[in-house]
C-alpha cells in the first residue's frame, strides 16, 4: 500500500490524537512516514510528549497552606 | 430525598448514606480525597489561587447542602468537581470583566488554527534538568498563560486523567471541541517552555540560537 504524504500543516493538526493513540490507522501511517522524514514536526512531537508527561506527573498545583484545615472549618462550621 | 442509585460505589456507599443522614465527618472523609483536583479545576478556570480556594469552599458548601440529591450515578468526586466548575463559572460571570484576562475568542465557533511556534529541538525530558520547585512555577508561569478555554480541558484532561468524554461531560462542550482546545492548549504549554537550546536541555546542538531564558 502506497502512503499518501500529508503536509506538516496536517500533521500538526492531528498531533494530539496522535498522542492519544486517537488517530485512524491510515492517517496514523501517514503521520508516522511524515515523523521519518520531517525533522521540525518530530521536534514538535517530542516536545508536546513531553508537555503533556510533565503537565501529568503529579505536578498538581500544590494547595496553598492551611487550605484543608479552613476547609475543614466552613463544614464544621454549618 | 432521593433514592440512592444502584451503581453506587461500594466504597462511597457508607458515607454518602451518613452524609446524607447529616454527618459531617462522614461528609468530610468524602472530600478529602478531592481537595487538590478542586483545588486545580478551579485554578484552571480562574487562575488566581485566593479565588480558586473560594470557589472550592463554596462548591463543597454546595455539596454539603445538596447532598440529598446525589444519586450516587457517577462517583461522588466527578459530581462535586463538576459543582466547582459551575462555581468558578459563576464567580468570572459576577466579577468585573477587566479584573480577568479578556476572552477573545468568539462566544460561538472556534478559532483559526494554532501553529507551534519553535522549532527548536527538545528532546531530553526537562524534570531531570531542572528542581522539582522551578518545575512547577514555570509550568504553572506557562499554564497561566493559557487562554481559559484551553487551560481548563489540559487540567482536566492531562493533569486529572479524564477521558475526553468525560471531560466533555464536566465542561457541557462536545468531544470535538475537547479535542481541538486540547490540541491548542498542549502545543501553546510547548511553545511556552520550549527551552530553545541553552546547554540545560539539550545535548547540545550549536546551530540553534538561544531562543528562551529560565
Amino acid at each position: 500500500m502506497r502512503v499518501i504524504e500529508i503536509s506538516c500543516l496536517e500533521v500538526w493538526k492531528e498531533i494530539s490524537n496522535y498522542i492519544d493513540n486517537d488517530v485512524e490507522p491510515e492517517l496514523r501511517a501517514r503521520m508516522e512516514a511524515h515523523f521519518k522524514a520531517c525533522a521540525h514536526c518530530t521536534a514538535i512531537l517530542e516536545g508536546t510528549r513531553n508537555v503533556v508527561k510533565l503537565v501529568g506527573d503529579g505536578m498538581e498545583y500544590k494547595v496553598p497552606e492551611g487550605f484543608s484545615q479552613r476547609l475543614y472549618d466552613r463544614i464544621r462550621d454549618q | 430525598m432521593e433514592a440512592l442509585s444502584p451503581s453506587l460505589k461500594t466504597g462511597e456507599s457508607e458515607l454518602v448514606q451518613q452524609a446524607r443522614a447529616g454527618c459531617k465527618e462522614a461528609f468530610y472523609q468524602l472530600v478529602q480525597p478531592c481537595e487538590r483536583a478542586l483545588f486545580a479545576t478551579a485554578m484552571g478556570i480562574l487562575n488566581n489561587e485566593a479565588d480558586a480556594e473560594e470557589a472550592a469552599q463554596e462548591a463543597v458548601l454546595m455539596a454539603f447542602t445538596n447532598i440529598h440529591r446525589f444519586r450516587g450515578e457517577c462517583k461522588f468526586s466527578t459530581w462535586i468537581i463538576k459543582i466547582c466548575i459551575n462555581e468558578a463559572r459563576q464567580k468570572i460571570r459576577k466579577a468585573r470583566k477587566h479584573l480577568y484576562e479578556s476572552i477573545d475568542e468568539p462566544e460561538n465557533g472556534e478559532d483559526g488554527d494554532y501553529f507551534p511556534h519553535d522549532f527548536a529541538d527538545w528532546r531530553e525530558i526537562p524534570s531531570e534538568a531542572l528542581q522539582r520547585k522551578e518545575l512547577r512555577e514555570a509550568l504553572q508561569r506557562a499554564m497561566a498563560s493559557l487562554p481559559e478555554k484551553y487551560r481548563e480541558v489540559l487540567i482536566l484532561r492531562d493533569m486529572q486523567h479524564l477521558s475526553i468524554v468525560e471531560t466533555a461531560h464536566m465542561l457541557g462542550i462536545g468531544t470535538g471541541n475537547v479535542k481541538t482546545r486540547l490540541l491548542r492548549a498542549r502545543l501553546q504549554m510547548r511553545d511556552a517552555l520550549a527551552p530553545g537550546i541553552d546547554g540545560n536541555w539539550t545535548l547540545g546542538r550549536p546551530q540553534y540560537a538561544k531562543v528562551r531564558a529560565w
